[in-house]
């Protein structure tokens, strides 16, 4: 690298500085919209929850009542998982295999399903944060836009950042931070493109990632400069990257296992016949079933664990170039390995006796906290290797 | 187990139908065959080990050791095993290791004098070649083997006996579906086994149905994944066992051959023999380095190379190359790390009868970030001007760049502009011959004399390229020729790598095939109906729920009705009796389903749709189950 390039270019990242901010002050304005959407939406509740559990109940009372018990049983667990035939014909319209046959226009199969997952399976989602209110929904409108603009001026930060030293802007903490909320937000607004029913994440996202800039502007920050030796690589852009993205991600999921753990408990409740308080009653009602939440948070980490794999070999194979060891036990080391035995260990709970539900995502959690431990705790307490990612 | 639940859970599902079978499907006998069809197709789906309960043996040592093994083998127990492996590996980064920085370990050791020796019994300054460690990574590769053996064959097994035939209750699966048409059923059937076979299952025609399986590559992934985890660690452990890792620092112009002598300091592995050193060597013919000039970060190094001609095995041609950081130098199992440079003074010194007692570059060691570097000249054969034998020591400091409008000593930029060398001398005994290693960079002058001024003051010099410093009484001088850098390499010898990385990408690839992909099996059945019409039923089963599995149903439903179009029904249209009547023994559970669902109707829409959702949310997971 010659030293004229080596320069950086000041200006660029004073404009970064500033957009980084504006963002932040975005995301404020957004956050707000999101409270705002919980507080309005909050005011047409829809215990459908218990409304689901009523019905339930009410079809096994009428069913028993019927006497002879003729279609009884049958009623009983179909009414349950009832998927509705609708819904494959939904899908079935745009799915090309069974187009060009003889039939234009056939009516679609209809498709029982049952569900092996037991009478919890089959709970309703909740509506979402506005619960059907027009004004809150009108909130939660703003709140993604909001939410949609803050992004772009985040990503702008990002990219002037990066262009004011020509290289990866992920050099250091600040800006490893600032692409960690931006992954995880772009992640979030993907999923919301792509028709996801995901706006319940809105809220908690969106307070974390400024927390996550607050602490990035203010303790982290690192003037822009160049990067040691060391970190001139390919690899730097493969393997952070990476590790943002997953980072980002196994967020997502993290988000969901800890709502669904406080919904499970919730619907546990109800099923138990107890009555949550008020406002549990309103913020669980508003959420996606646990069953959901559960599949969202398992999709997610199952779907990452293998990238995240491939995150910890990329890094071995940088560390086999740069200090002559693929694997060292140097301290970011270690904590990677944990982090992945621990979302190994939450994958083969999920397929285990008495591990499934409430214990595999309290195991979740944890694997969720090595993998922030090993990004805030390890830089900052241990001197490792790693150390030149600059406080 | 998984599995179990899943079996469990199918038989909970048969319990409320027991009340509502009619006379027609033979009672509670019939229920429990269905359910017990039901647990064995799906825990034939996978090769999981079924969780066992915990009874106890009664049997002697061999049911003991059964007992052991079918634990040890189980997944509960792998469960905890890994969790155990993630807990023992935190202490390590805790505490300083041995093999990862012997000097801070000393350190801690001098500082905790009470819980050193606590430490070094468990073993806290060598965690990761710890008994304890070692035992639980050696059970879970026990585990690990004990369980992926068995597993592979029944997998085997699985690929090579037929899809399993249908069962006969169809409707008893998570997705079914049926409808009458007037193709006869052989006609459907054959269209279907088309059809499936076409989409890659796996499909058997058997009597009135056809069965038919896809999604191996879930369970062959799964074990690939498992196997690779075997060849990564042995791998691994190789590599720890014969490797060898060694220190040269080099100067410019200077050679290298690697054998165990020409180390500064070799450390290895506890099966490594010297004959596993690659046979090569280099020279150095060039060492460049640039800094960073300016902003808050200068002096920090910002580019390292080493320009090298090396040779290979005995008489090899000689060859040019660079190395530089992140990029080494690869000979057989061996590779060159370029990890540090500095400045080597080049000095020449003559001795009270005007002979030359030394020449050559000394290398200094970095002292601060513009390398300002400190070193010893050690001169052995030198005799002072009365022709007696004697030795000297040079002690001092070399500075690249010299600011004299600073003041002080120090270098003011890592870049040689304005070189100067500090030096003090001694005469006397350097120690040599006291057994001891000495440290080529360290001056002891326990039994050495400092020359002094003849104002009696020490006699100390700074000294520009070119210049000498000469020595008191006519006993001799040094001469500043000149400053050369040094380059300072790692030799690593590790076998096993390709291995490992074949072992890491092969886990990757298993992994991506076990989660992404599902494993499920479609039925068809076509029988004759009452009515002369054919009755087709459709039923799917997965390992575990999901809507893709419903809905992988519906369109292969729709494409087999392209050839056996539904009968025309008066109700047809109408939602509520679409599945009336295939036959006496469906009627009323078909109905009964219906009407239950239209009581919630709104609700189980949503729902689906969102579920639909959640669905594709995994990235790249839908779409990899089509393959
Ligand atoms: C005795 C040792 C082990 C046994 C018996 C075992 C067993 C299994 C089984 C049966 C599955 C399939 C579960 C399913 O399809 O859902 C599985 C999946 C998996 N195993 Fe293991 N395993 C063992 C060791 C390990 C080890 C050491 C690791 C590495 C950390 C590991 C990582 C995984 C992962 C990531 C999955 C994927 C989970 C999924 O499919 O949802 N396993 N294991």
């Amino acid at each position: 690298m010659n030293i004229a390039a080596a320069g950086t270019n000041e200006n660029l990242a004073e404009i970064s500085n500033y957009l980084i901010y504006s963002a932040m002050a975005v995301y404020t304005l957004a956050f707000v919209a999101y409270i705002a959407e919980w507080v309005f939406g909050s005011r047409s509740k829809v215990a459908r929850t218990a409304a689901a559990l009523g019905a339930r109940g009410g079809a096994d009372a009428s069913a028993a009542g019927d006497g002879d018990g003729a279609g009884d049983g049958a009623g009983k667990q179909d009414a349950e998982p009832a998927a509705p035939a609708a819904k494959s014909a939904a899908s079935g319209a745009n799915s090309p295999a069974s187009a060009g046959t003889s039939v234009l226009e056939r009516a679609r199969p209809k498709v029982v399903v049952r569900s092996s997952a037991g009478g919890r399976g089959d709970l309703p989602d909740g509506p979402g944060a506005a619960a059907g209110d027009a004004q809150g929904d009108l909130y939660g409108r703003m709140a993604v836009s909001l939410t949609t603009l803050a992004f772009l001026l985040h990503v702008a930060g990002v990219l002037t950042r990066s262009l004011s030293v020509q290289r990866a802007p992920w050099g250091n903490m600040y800006e490893f931070s600032t692409a960690f909320s931006m992954v995880g937000v772009g992640a979030y607004l993907a999923f919301l493109l792509a028709r996801k029913n995901v706006r319940w994440i809105g809220l908690p996202l969106v307070t974390t990632v400024l927390l996550d800039l607050g602490l990035a502007v203010t303790v982290l920050y690192t003037e822009s400069d160049q990067l040691v030796p060391a970190l001139h690589s390919y690899w730097l852009w493969i393997h952070v990257s990476l590790a943002i993205t997953c980072g980002a991600l196994f967020y997502l999921g993290f988000v969901s296992t800890a709502l669904y753990l406080f919904r499970d408990r919730y619907e546990t409740k109800l099923l138990g016949g107890g009555k949550p308080g008020a406002f549990a009653t309103s913020v669980m009602e508003r959420l996606p079933s646990s069953v959901s939440l559960d599949k969202f948070a398992y999709r997610i980490n199952a779907a990452v664990f293998p990238f995240w794999t491939f995150t910890i070999v990329a890094g071995a194979i940088w560390a086999g170039d740069a200090w002559g060891r693929y694997w060292g036990w140097d301290p970011k080391e270690v904590w990677s390995f944990i982090t992945w035995v621990a979302y190994a260990c939450y994958l083969h709970a999920r397929a285990t006796a008495g591990w499934k539900g409430r214990k595999a995502a309290y195991l979740a959690l944890i694997a969720f906290a090595c993998f922030l431990f090993n990004y805030y705790g390890v830089n900052i307490f241990f001197n490792g290797k790693h150390s030149y990612a600059g406080v | 187990m998984r599995t179990t639940d899943s079996a469990a859970d199918a038989g909970t599902d048969g319990e409320p139908a027991v009340a509502g079978t009619d006379a027609g499907t033979g009672g509670p006998a019939e229920e429990t065959r269905v359910a017990r069809e039901a647990e064995s197709q799906l825990s034939s789906l996978t090769t999981a080990p079924g969780e066992e309960k915990l009874h106890v043996p009664s049997i002697g040592v061999v049911g003991w050791a059964r007992w052991f093994w079918r634990q040890l083998t189980s997944m509960r127990v792998a469960l905890i095993l890994l969790f155990l492996l993630s807990l023992a590996a935190i202490p390590g980064s805790v505490i300083p290791q041995t093999n990862v920085d012997a000097v801070k370990v000393e350190q801690f050791q001098k500082q905790h004098d009470v819980l050193s020796p606590v430490y070094e019994k468990l073993q806290l300054f060598d965690v990761y070649t710890s008994v304890w460690f070692s035992a639980i990574y050696i059970l879970l590769f026990v585990s690990l083997v004990g369980c992926i053996v068995p597993r592979s064959w029944q997998f085997v097994g699985q690929l090579r006996s037929r899809p399993p035939r249908a069962p006969r209750r169809l409707d008893r699966m998570p997705a079914y579906t049926t409808w009458r048409t007037d193709a006869a059923p052989d006609e459907v059937l054959t269209g279907a086994r088309r059809l499936l076979s076409g989409r890659r299952f796996r499909v058997e025609r058997e009597g009135d149905a056809v069965a038919s399986e896809k999604g191996y590559l879930r369970e062959a992934g799964n074990l690939l994944f498992h196997i690779a985890l075997i060849v990564l660690l042995l791998a691994f452990a190789a590599g720890q066992l014969w490797k060898s890792d060694g220190g040269k620092l080099i100067v410019q112009g200077q050679g290298f051959s690697n054998t165990l002598t020409q180390y500064d300091d070799f450390k290895s592995g506890s099966l490594f023999e010297p004959d596993d050193l690659d046979a090569f060597g280099f020279t150095l013919d060039d060492m460049h380095a640039t800094y960073e000039e300016s902003g808050p970060q200068k002096g920090t190094a910002r580019d390292y190379r080493a320009d090298i001609s090396y040779w290979q095995g005995s008489g090899g041609k000689e060859q040019r190359t660079r190395i530089k950081v992140n990029h080494p130098l690869e000979i057989g199992d061996s590779k060159v790390y370029l990890m540090n440079t500095g400045y080597a003074p080049v000095v020449s010194v003559k001795d009270g009868k005007g002979g030359t007692a030394y020449r050559g570059p000394v290398p200094f060691l970095q002292q601060d970030g513009n390398l300002t570097s400190s070193g010893v000249v050690k001169v052995t054969d030198y005799r002072d001007a009365k022709g007696s034998k004697d030795q000297l020591g040079f002690q001092g400091f070399f500075v690249p760049t010299f600011d004299p409008t600073s003041g002080r000593m120090f270098s003011a930029s890592p870049t040689m502009r304005n070189p100067v060398l500090f030096l003090t001398a001694y005469h006397g005994d350097l120690g040599l011959d006291y057994g001891a290693a000495q440290n080529v960079y360290q001056l002891d002058t326990k039994r050495m004399k400092q020359f002094k001024k003849a104002d009696g003051s020490p006699l100390a010099k700074k000294i520009l390229p070119g210049e000498t410093m000469k020595l008191p009484d006519g006993g001799g001088e040094l001469k500043f020729e000149g400053a050369r850098r040094w380059a300072q390499f790692q030799v690593v010898h590790q076998v096993g790598n390709g291995w490992a990385l074949g072992g890491a990408l092969a886990a990757i690839g298993g992994l991506a095939g076990s989660l992404f992909i599902q494993r499920r099996r479609v039925w068809v059945r076509a029988v004759p109906g009452p009515d002369g019409s054919t009755v087709v039923e459709m039923a799917g089963l997965g390992r575990s729920e999901s809507a893709r599995l419903p809905e992988e149903l519906g369109d292969l439903a729709y494409a087999v009705q392209a050839e056996a179009p539904p009968v025309d029904e008066q109700d047809g249209q109408d939602e509520r009796d679409g599945q009336d009547g295939p036959d006496e023994q469906d009627d009323e559970q078909g109905t009964a389903g219906n009407d239950a669902r239209q009581h919630d109707d709104r609700t189980h829409d949503d729902r689906d749709h969102d579920r639909d959702e959640d669905e594709a949310s995994a990235g790249p997971s839908p779409r990899g189950d089509r393959t």
